[in-house]
C-alpha cells in the first residue's frame, strides 16, 4: 500500500459550490480507483507567488491517499490536465518519513516557523517528534543555533585585567 | 612561555574562533522536508528567491538535495517565487 499526496490549485473565480464540487470529483475518482483517502486538506485561498493564467490567487487542496495499485494515478493526472478549473497540480509519492510527518502535523506535534518583524535571523521550526524526546529538542531550540559548542567562557578576571599585581 | 596565568591581553584571545557549523536536519533528527511549507523553506533561499549554497546553510549533502527538491516543488505550486527582489 503506497502512500501518495496530490496537491492541486483550483481557480478562485468559481463559486464555492463549484470549487467544492471540483475537489469532490477527485476524491471520488480516487475512491473509485480503490484508494483510501487518509486526509483531505483544504488549505484555502492563498496568494500565488507569481501569476498563473493571469490569476494571482488560488484555492489549494491537498489530498493524501493510500492505494495498492498506482496505475490509477495516471488517469487522475490526465483528468486534472483536462479539467479547466484546476490551474496546477503535483502528485508526490510519500515515503515512510513523509507519512509520519503528515501524521504528526495533523496531531499538532509540528510547530511553525515564527517570523521576526525585523530582518534578523528567523527562529528555526519548533519540531517535536514522537521519535525523539520532546523536551531535549525543545531545550535545544530554546537555546538557539549557537548552542552546539557553547561560546568559550571568558576566563575569570584574574587572567587579565588583574586589578592587583601588574608585572612589567 | 605563553599560557602564563598573569599574561594580560587587550581583548579576549578567544575572539574570532568560528562557530561550529552543523546540519540542522542531522542534528535534530528531521527526516522529511515538507514542500508545502514556504515559511520553513524561506530560510534556505536568499532575497532574490535563489537557493542558498550548502556552505552557507551548513546542510549535509543529503539534506541539501532534499531541500532543493522541496523548494523546486514549492515553486511549481506557486508558494515560492522563481525570481523576485526583496523577497525577505
Amino acid at each position: 500500500m503506497k502512500n501518495y499526496e496530490v496537491t492541486f490549485i483550483v481557480d478562485p473565480v468559481l463559486s464555492s459550490d463549484e470549487i467544492k464540487g471540483t475537489a469532490q470529483t477527485y476524491e471520488d475518482l480516487i475512491k473509485d480507483g480503490g484508494g483510501k483517502i487518509v486526509h483531505m486538506d483544504e488549505m484555502g485561498l492563498r496568494q500565488l507567488a507569481y501569476p498563473i493564467n493571469r490569476r494571482s490567487s488560488g484555492i489549494y487542496y491537498s489530498v493524501e491517499f493510500e492505494i495498492e495499485n498506482g496505475s490509477i494515478i495516471q488517469n487522475l493526472e490526465l483528468s486534472m490536465r483536462r479539467d479547466e478549473r484546476i490551474m496546477r497540480f503535483l502528485t508526490v509519492a510519500l515515503d515512510k518519513y513523509g507519512v509520519q510527518y503528515n501524521e504528526d502535523k495533523r496531531n499538532g506535534k509540528i510547530g511553525t516557523v515564527e517570523r521576526k518583524e525585523k530582518k534578523g535571523k528567523k527562529d528555526k521550526k519548533q519540531i517535536s517528534r514522537s521519535v525523539a524526546p520532546t523536551e531535549a529538542i525543545a531545550e535545544a531550540r530554546a537555546k538557539g543555533p549557537s548552542s552546539g559548542p557553547s561560546a568559550p567562557k571568558v576566563p575569570p578576571a584574574d587572567a587579565y585585567n588583574e586589578p592587583g599585581n601588574e608585572e612589567e | 612561555m605563553a599560557n602564563r596565568d598573569d599574561i594580560k591581553f587587550l581583548s579576549n584571545p578567544n575572539i574570532g574562533k568560528k562557530r561550529k557549523k552543523y546540519c540542522r536536519f542531522r542534528k535534530f533528527g528531521i527526516k522529511h522536508i515538507d514542500y508545502k511549507d514556504p515559511d520553513f523553506l524561506a530560510q534556505f533561499v536568499n532575497e532574490q528567491g535563489k537557493i542558498l549554497p550548502r556552505r552557507i546553510t551548513g546542510n549535509s549533502l543529503k539534506y541539501q538535495k532534499k531541500v532543493a527538491v522541496a523548494i523546486k516543488r514549492c515553486r511549481h505550486l506557486a508558494m515560492l517565487p522563481y525570481v523576485t527582489d526583496l523577497f525577505k
